[in-house]
């Protein structure tokens, strides 16, 4: 679709595009400028002042909050833990649902359904049902996880799993995983239905392994759905908040705090809106950076 | 085809519903026929309605956390329904808070300049923390005649502005399974005529024995601030120490007493700091037998349907440990606040339903019944006849060891918050001395901040 | 060669068990207790020896959810009217019955991401049509701000947010909450990915046709592109559904609270009782579940040809 192959446009005809090309992004536009490109803006500005609840204009204090924010060992905290839960749930997600998917896309239609049925219910329940019945199930005292362990000796005695900063990111981790590797499988499995049969046979009768068939014919072939699994992986561990605010609140000991967490917290319990907003405004860029990565890589595919 | 019918479907849908759900704002409501708000030029006539309150006209909302039954729709809309018999006119509309997220939610009304007219809760929040940053009204003018001195001071600022009307209060006290006690035989290191412990040491002997024969006996949780008045309350009885000055303007809680105590809890077997739990739970844990001991107990929990009246066992009420034998208790003050709205005729009704919910000692004694806990002054026969009236008077015996009210101390919010992460460092090793100063000076700073302010 | 094929059995049936065993303990079985839960009763729920089936079956749990709040059934608003009452206040013209919230706040939620997802979806593909298919200036711009929007978590604009909430008279009105979803440029990007596909020579031809731009969008454009709308509906719907933050921050009346929500402030008010959290988040989760069993194929189809042309 590049631009060399079109035919040069009229100045009439360029005109015609250009307003009908906005009025077909007006409604969207809209909404978007409105609700995003704005506050967005407003965010950047209030992160230059010493706004709180108390005084919502606040005074320009210039970049201090940005130099106070580095020196915050809490935000450096939540930037790790963000961190840690972005690199490992997206690739685990990504692998545990390639190697789910590999295994169920050939089997009977109705098991592969059931598969996916299966892994796609804690989608469907919504976070903060799940969130709930795991809290229950981690449970110090009364939980189910601490019956079986204790019960089958796994470990001595009840541990408190979001008690305990070794086990609660952990914890964290794992619900957010059940909740993100739905989509992925059921994009696996039919984008692996629908690599081409006769490369794979032509491999087949040149003796190839099962492996050598699946890195040299079907990898290759499903990477543009690896890509899309990515992005959208990615966006779905940037945006778990539910669970940290239900489960820990950020504890203990800030262990589980993230850096939307800490956004939320300095501005409704400690009431730092410029505070806040600076954090906001790094992130925004961490996050642009990101996807524009992302899309580079996409695109390039 | 099918993805044609289903498309009309879905948006038949989702008309159906537009029309149902439409709007679905639980803002004030103006029903249609209703006389309109009166016009800003009609404020001078209506500051005392003569023969019903009719002319007194303005939606108003009332925010309210769970005390005892103040979040019990049906209680509450009983109470507006009083209100709504002599003052037609003013639409009160209920927030039901928690102690999970209700300070986020107020917040964040705050923020979207759609703060609550009306709001049920402490002075910790109404005096020392919205209060402080000049978000209340004044209320003096409305204090009934004989309301005691003492909740009335906890209840104003260093600027002597009442920025809680105190409806009701409690003694916060510590709960245990008394069938477990008396199985350990624990039962003799208690004073049982006065619920107190016979000393620390005592205590701390009575825990052991329990934990002998039910390992968990107690929690210093450290969770959130939920229910923090508990371990609070624990620490600073056991060997007297202190968590503020007298003059409630900066935290001490690094004071030696403090630390020995908090590493006799980490160090006595059947306690243990947990990180993963609040107030709430702990009575959860205790009530369903878990835990042997509460130490975030009150009446109100003893009370409720979900709590203490769950339990199958004897749940009996103890002051905190004292070496001196003079218990410190944490107060609960509870009472009705209003947020400076910049509408005068807001805030006139507003006043005028505290007014009528306190003034009348008929009405009053409703309002303190549902909150569950003692009036604020002498009233005559509260809870007489009521199913509540033995248990009112045996935790009654508590409430003259209420201390002084330092949760009204500058900086309190962010205090809270450095106090609870300062247990989870101690409880996950940390050097209490350490922890504690860096509490302190975390508190203080807070402090420093809102005297600046 | 025999035991080539042996091994590569023995191998494949341990993987299959494996990943049956992760699929019912780690993905059927919160969804197999929350719904038992929700009808056990105190004791069997705070017992620290699980009951793995109830022995009493006992609606406590239910009874208590709906006994809790009470909300009217429906209000009918005149839409905007409170930018005209004098204490923005709105008008009312038709209140349903009382009933328990919880109905309330289910019918809550279903309409928020509902109408989420069909104003995204035709806001999006009219933009996402026209990102693709028209030259016109300053298109790389705006869709360089679409892409570096479309990963920003919500927290980010939080304050802003309220703040323009209030101003607009929004605050504590579901709208608060769909608004900014569909906001969200994320529909527009995979909108633009579809209609790239659209050949050139076809729109070429509505036009020397003489069709109009509307016309060549709903003959030609819309009926190409739909499996993309499908799937956009669905992502849309359920990302609607389960943003629990927006609902946080922006609602609280109780005729306002969406389902998550209602169990949210359940857990926060009531500590430990557990069984009326299962009864919320059953109801909160059962009826999505049974749409999404009954519309299985379309909801695979749809998320699937998302990523065929993402």
């Amino acid at each position: 679709m590049a631009k060399a192959n079109q035919p040069p446009m009229s100045r009439a005809l360029a005109r015609r595009e250009t307003i009908s090309g906005y009025l077909f992004m007006l409604p969207s536009l809209l909404f978007f400028f409105i609700f995003v490109v704005y506050p967005m803006v407003m965010c950047v500005f209030t992160s230059l002042t010493d706004a709180t609840m108390a005084d919502a204009g606040g005074n320009f204090i210039g970049m201090t909050n940005y130099v106070n924010l580095f020196q915050d060992g809490i935000f450096r905290k939540a930037l790790v833990n963000t961190v840690i839960i972005v690199v490992v749930s997206v690739p685990t997600v990504c692998a545990f649902s390639l190697w789910v998917g590999a295994r169920i896309y050939k089997m009977k239609d109705w098991a592969c359904s059931a598969y996916r049925v299966i892994f796609y219910l804690p989608v469907v329940t919504g976070s903060v049902a799940v969130t709930v019945v795991w809290k229950w199930i981690y449970h110090y005292y009364n939980g189910v996880l601490n019956y079986v362990g204790t019960g089958l000796g796994l470990w001595e005695k009840n541990i408190n799993w979001i008690g305990d900063p070794k086990f609660a990111l952990g914890c964290i981790i794992l619900i957010l995983f059940t909740t993100s590797v739905g989509q992925p499988i059921v994009l696996y499995v039919s984008a692996l239905g629908n690599v081409d049969t006769t490369l794979i046979e032509a491999a087949e009768v040149d003796g190839a392994t099962d492996m050598q068939v699946f890195w040299k014919v079907k990898w290759p072939q499903i990477m543009p759905t690896t890509l899309y699994i990515l992005v959208i992986t990615t966006i779905n561990s940037f945006q778990c908040f539910a669970l940290i605010q239900l489960l820990t609140s950020g504890g203990p000991n800030h262990a589980t705090d993230t850096v939307m967490y800490y956004i939320y917290y300095s501005a409704f319990t400690l009431y730092k809106y410029g505070y806040a907003n600076a954090m906001g405004v790094v992130l925004a860029i961490c996050i642009a950076l990101l996807s524009a990565v992302q899309f580079k890589l996409a695109k390039s595919e | 085809m099918k993805m044609k019918k289903l498309i009309a479907g879905a948006l038949a849908m989702a008309m159906a519903l537009s029309l149902v759900a439409c709007g679905g704002g639980d803002k004030p409501t103006t029903s249609q026929g209703n006389t309109p708000p009166p016009s800003t030029g009609s404020q001078n006539g209506s500051q005392t309605p003569s023969g019903g309150g009719n002319d007194l006209s303005a939606n108003l909302t009332l925010a309210t956390y769970p005390v005892g039954k103040m979040t019990d729709e049906t209680v509450i809309k009983g109470l507006i329904a009083d209100f709504n018999a002599v003052y037609p006119n003013v639409k009160i509309d209920v927030i039901y808070l928690d102690y999970a997220n209700g300070d986020q939610t107020v917040n964040s009304m705050i923020e979207g300049k759609s703060a609550p007219d009306l709001i049920f809760e402490g002075p910790e929040r109404l005096v020392a923390n919205w209060g402080a940053k000049g978000l209340m009204v004044d209320l003096k003018d409305l204090l009934p005649a004989g309301t005691y001195d003492v909740t009335v001071g906890s209840c104003t600022n260093a600027d002597g502005a009442v920025y809680e009307l105190p409806v009701c209060q409690t003694a916060h006290c510590m709960g245990i399974n008394k069938d477990l006690f008396t199985q350990a035989g624990a039962m003799q290191y208690i004073n049982e005529d006065t619920h107190t412990w016979k000393s620390t040491a005592d205590f701390l002997k009575a825990v052991e024995a329990v934990a002998a024969i039910h390992p968990q006996v107690g929690v210093v949780f450290c969770g959130g601030q939920g229910g923090d008045q508990g371990n609070r309350a624990l620490v600073t009885n056991m060997y007297g120490g202190r968590y503020t000055n007298d003059a409630f303007t900066r935290y001490e809680a690094n004071c030696a007493e403090n630390v020995k105590a908090l590493e006799a809890l980490r160090a006595v077997n059947g306690i243990e700091f947990d990180p993963g739990i609040v107030g709430g739970d702990e009575i959860g844990l205790f009530c369903n037998g878990t835990l042997a001991m509460a130490t975030c107990w009150n009446v109100g929990a003893a009370k409720s349907d979900t709590q203490g009246k769950t339990a199958n066992f004897e749940i009996f009420p103890m002051a905190f440990p004292t070496e001196s034998g003079d218990p410190s208790l944490q107060g609960g003050i509870w009472g009705f606040g209003i947020f400076n709205n910049g509408d005068e005729t807001k805030i006139e009704a507003a006043k005028t339903f505290i007014k009528f919910m306190t003034e009348d000692e008929a009405q009053y004694k409703k309002i303190v019944e549902a909150t569950g806990y003692w009036a604020t002054r002498e009233v005559s026969g509260l809870y007489a006849g009521t199913e509540d009236e033995a248990l009112m008077t045996e935790y009654g015996k508590l409430v003259p060891f209420m201390g002084p009210y330092y949760q009204i101390t500058l900086g309190w919010a962010d205090a809270r918050t450095a106090w609870w992460n300062a247990l989870q460092r101690i409880g996950a090793g940390g050097d209490v001395k350490t922890e504690l100063d860096q509490f302190v000076t975390e508190a203080n700073a807070a402090a420093e901040a809102a005297e600046a302010g | 060669m025999n035991t080539g094929v042996k091994h590569r059995s023995v191998y494949q049936t341990v993987t299959m068990i494996l990943i049956a065993i992760i699929a019912v303990v780690v993905f059927l079985f919160p969804l197999y207790w929350i719904v038992t839960g929700s009808f056990k009763t105190p004791g069997a729920i705070n017992s620290s020896v699980p009951e793995w089936w109830p022995k009493e079956w006992v609606m406590r749990n239910f009874n208590e959810l709906f006994s809790k709040r009470s909300a009217p059934l429906w209000e009918l608003h005149v839409p905007l009217s409170e930018w005209f009452t004098q204490d923005n206040s709105q008008i009312v013209f038709s209140t349903g019955p009382t009933v328990p919230a919880a109905i309330r706040w289910l019918i809550n939620t279903v309409f928020m991401s509902v109408t989420a997802m069909i104003i995204t979806c035709v806001t999006a593909s009219l933009a996402g049509y026209a990102l693709a298919k028209k030259r016109f200036a300053g298109r790389a711009i705006l869709f360089s701000l679409i892409v570096a929007a479309m990963a920003l978590p919500k927290q980010v604009i939080l304050i802003p947010l309220l703040r323009e909430m209030s101003s607009l008279h929004l605050s504590d009105t579901i709208w608060s909450v769909i608004f900014p979803i569909v906001g969200w440029p994320f529909g527009v990007f995979l909108m633009k990915q579809f209609s790239e596909s659209i050949p050139g020579e076809i729109l070429e031809a509505a036009r020397i046709d003489g069709a109009g731009e509307i016309k060549t969008f709903t003959t030609i454009v819309f009926p190409m592109i739909k499996p993309g709308v499908g799937a956009l509906a669905i992502f849309t719907f359920i990302n609607c559904w389960n943003d629990y933050f927006m609902q946080l921050v922006m609602l609280r009346g109780t005729n306002v609270l969406t389902m998550p929500l209602g169990i949210a402030k359940m857990q926060g008010e009531f500590g430990q009782d557990y069984g009326l959290l299962m009864a919320g988040a059953a109801l909160a989760s059962v009826p999505i579940i049974i749409v999404f069993l009954v519309f299985q194929k379309y909801f695979t189809q749809g998320i699937t040809m998302g990523a065929v042309k993402g």
